[in-house]
């Protein structure tokens, strides 16, 4: 009982004491102290102030990029009103701009991205979440889809120009179609890998999420593991695997670089999967800089503009539905 | 007889052999991406590209040092705008969990989560580039560092959350002032999750290019002057693969490569500092 570990800290007290009781001082010791814990309690209300100067900046900055946008494509808005969006063509030579071909060219490029990945990312979220959480191999297929999701997007681009564009072209060389290779179905490919980390990582979570009780409940009635599945863990968690896909639809339509490299930045409405097209982001990245007309300018700042909303509103609900999710 | 145990059993099989075999799948274009800017890449990296500019069209060799160089100043750049910031306002939002400020700063950061690059490249043009009336490296950072700040503050946030609150309270308890609690208490206990947090913003926004296509714009002339047009990786590898030229095609699987083995390596450095010092409590 001699050595107990209090024994250090009634030391430490002793000589908290000792420094108490030599607190009265000279008047020039105390004028010393004082101006110090002043000089504290400035600081200290500097710090907070930052903090809140921190939080407001990177509100303002999110106001100002509504601002600037909604700003810049006013002249489009009054000059061209609503049939900008609804007019089939768009030619910058004449200065006739209608953005129904972009507005179908993404719509179609990202739900066909999400079809085809919607198997394989609902596929590695059960695989991982249910059938195998631990062991090596899951824990090599967890980091090789985290890393899907780091390859920067133009390399995804650059390796779909040169690899699977060939593919395709061979593909359609054999269906009878237009041997281009750029086009929507490359584009979707290209898209589709892409997407797959986020419906998949966001659905992983969210079948881990499933109360085992549950599961064990199932079990002990004499389901078989797919009856599980199907009947307990995805009707559990299919709003969550909605969010998920909704996070990674919203990915899609702002891709940029990979579609600009592969999609075949024509102007025209696509008409199946093998044509070429142009999406609302990759008509910006490649006109841009060449806007010389306000007009078409303030065309292409209306479609970032709508491209900003968009992606926007999708993520927000996709937000709202997993913490709802979360919170259960 | 479609209820027969057997059946069930062999259902349950057959789904989860699909199963297992579509998410192996999804190894599949890793590997062949990774395989084929290897093979490609690796023939063409040799001393020139990391030491000269590139040559015009036409002449064979050149390097793509203003790339290399353009890259690590615009990225630092960013850096150095968005981490600090980014803490701060990550401090802000684990201290303050419901204020309206906090609230409305909460849903700023999911928005900015969400927005295309490309029109953060809009924005970054619209506030830099055309009141200076140049394109320039530093509009690039801008553009970055806006990316950047969501991934930070989220990160930061969300490790201090788990921090207990105990551990301020008793440093306020000592007699330290607020400022200096979270300073030298609440920041070193929460260190690993905010570095990984920032070198992780770092390896997103490294290989972005849609930001600085219209602001950093790109350069093939070796600069280090950020008021100036630069030349990133990202920049000269979409520039080059879509040129009908055979020359640039090879530089640009060389710059393929390093921006892959930068990338990876910062994912990695991530991956290993929050297994490391993982915060526990």
């Amino acid at each position: 009982m001699d050595n107990i570990p209090e024994n250090s800290l009634i030391t430490r007290g002793g000589e908290n004491s000792r420094v108490i009781t030599s607190l009265g001082g000279t008047e020039k010791a105390k004028a010393k102290r004082l101006k110090r814990s002043f000089r504290q309690i400035r600081a200290e209300s500097a710090f907070k102030r930052t903090l809140i100067i921190t939080a407001l900046i990177v509100l303002i900055v999110v106001i100002g990029i509504m601002l600037t946008l909604t700003v810049q494509s006013t002249l489009s808005m009054k000059t061209l009103g609503f049939k900008f969006l609804w007019g089939k063509v768009w030619d910058p030579v004449r200065l006739i701009f209608g953005a129904y071909p972009f507005l179908v060219g993404t719509l179609f490029t990202s739900f066909l991205a999400l079809i085809i990945s919607i198997p394989f990312s609902f596929s590695v979220a059960i695989f991982l979440g249910e059938y195998y959480p631990r062991g090596w191999f899951s824990d090599t297929l967890k980091n090789v889809i985290e890393l899907i999701a780091a390859i920067p997007s133009v390399i995804y681009g650059f390796w779909g120009l040169f690899v699977l564009v060939p593919i395709v072209r061979n593909f359609e060389a054999k269906v009878g179609a237009t041997p281009i290779g750029l086009g929507i179905l490359s584009s979707s490919i290209i898209l589709a890998i892409m997407i797959i980390p986020y419906a998949a990582s966001m659905g992983r979570e969210m079948i881990r999420m499933v109360p085992s009780p549950l599961k064990e409940a199932a079990y002990a009635m004499g389901a078989t593991r797919w009856e599980v599945i199907r009947s307990v863990i995805l009707p559990y968690t299919k709003s969550g695997l909605f969010a998920g896909l909704l996070l990674s639809l919203g990915r899609a339509l702002g891709e940029t670089m990979a579609v600009t490299m592969v999609i075949g930045n024509t102007s025209i409405i696509p008409k199946n999967i093998f044509s070429m097209g142009n999406t609302m982001a990759s008509v910006i990245a490649n006109e841009f800089t060449e806007a010389a007309n306000p007009v078409y300018l303030s065309a292409l700042i209306e479609l970032g503009l709508v491209l900003f909303l968009v992606t926007v509103v999708i993520n927000m609900i996709g937000k709202r539905i997993i913490k709802r999710f979360a919170n259960v | 007889m479609n209820t027969g145990i057997k059946y069930r059993i062999g259902k349950s099989n057959v789904f989860k052999i699909i199963i297992i075999i579509l998410a192996s799948a999804c190894v599949l274009p890793l590997l062949a991406i990774l395989y084929y800017i290897l093979k490609e890449g690796v023939s063409h990296i040799n001393w020139d590209l990391l030491v000269e500019v590139p040559k015009p069209v036409g002449e064979t060799g050149g390097g793509i040092v203003n790339a290399l160089v353009g890259s690590l100043i615009i990225v630092f750049f960013a850096a150095i705008i968005a981490i600090p910031l980014g803490v701060m306002c990550g401090i802000y939002l684990s201290e303050n969990k419901s204020t309206r400020l906090a609230y409305w700063s909460r849903l700023a950061v999911d928005v900015l989560q969400g927005v295309p690059s490309i029109v953060i490249g809009i924005i970054a043009y619209f506030w830099v580039v055309k009141p200076m009336h140049v394109f320039s490296a530093f509009s690039g950072s801008i553009a970055l560092a806006i990316m950047m700040l969501p991934i930070v503050v989220r990160s930061t946030e969300e490790t201090l959350k788990l921090l207990p609150d105990t551990l301020k309270e008793a440093a306020l308890a000592l007699g330290l002032p607020y400022h200096r609690a979270i300073m030298r208490v609440i920041i070193p206990c929460g260190i690993s999750g905010i570095i990984s947090g920032a070198i992780l913003s770092v390896a997103r926004v490294a290989g972005e290019t849609a930001p600085l296509l219209f602001t950093a714009f790109g350069n093939p002339y070796l600069t280090t002057n950020i008021a100036k047009p630069m030349q990133s990786l990202p920049l000269l590898i979409f520039n080059y693969a879509t040129s009908p030229y055979e020359d640039w095609h090879n530089l640009a699987w060389g710059a393929s490569l390093m921006l892959l083995i930068w990338v990876l390596l910062l994912n990695i450095i991530t991956k290993i500092t929050t297994r490391k010092w993982r915060v526990q409590f």
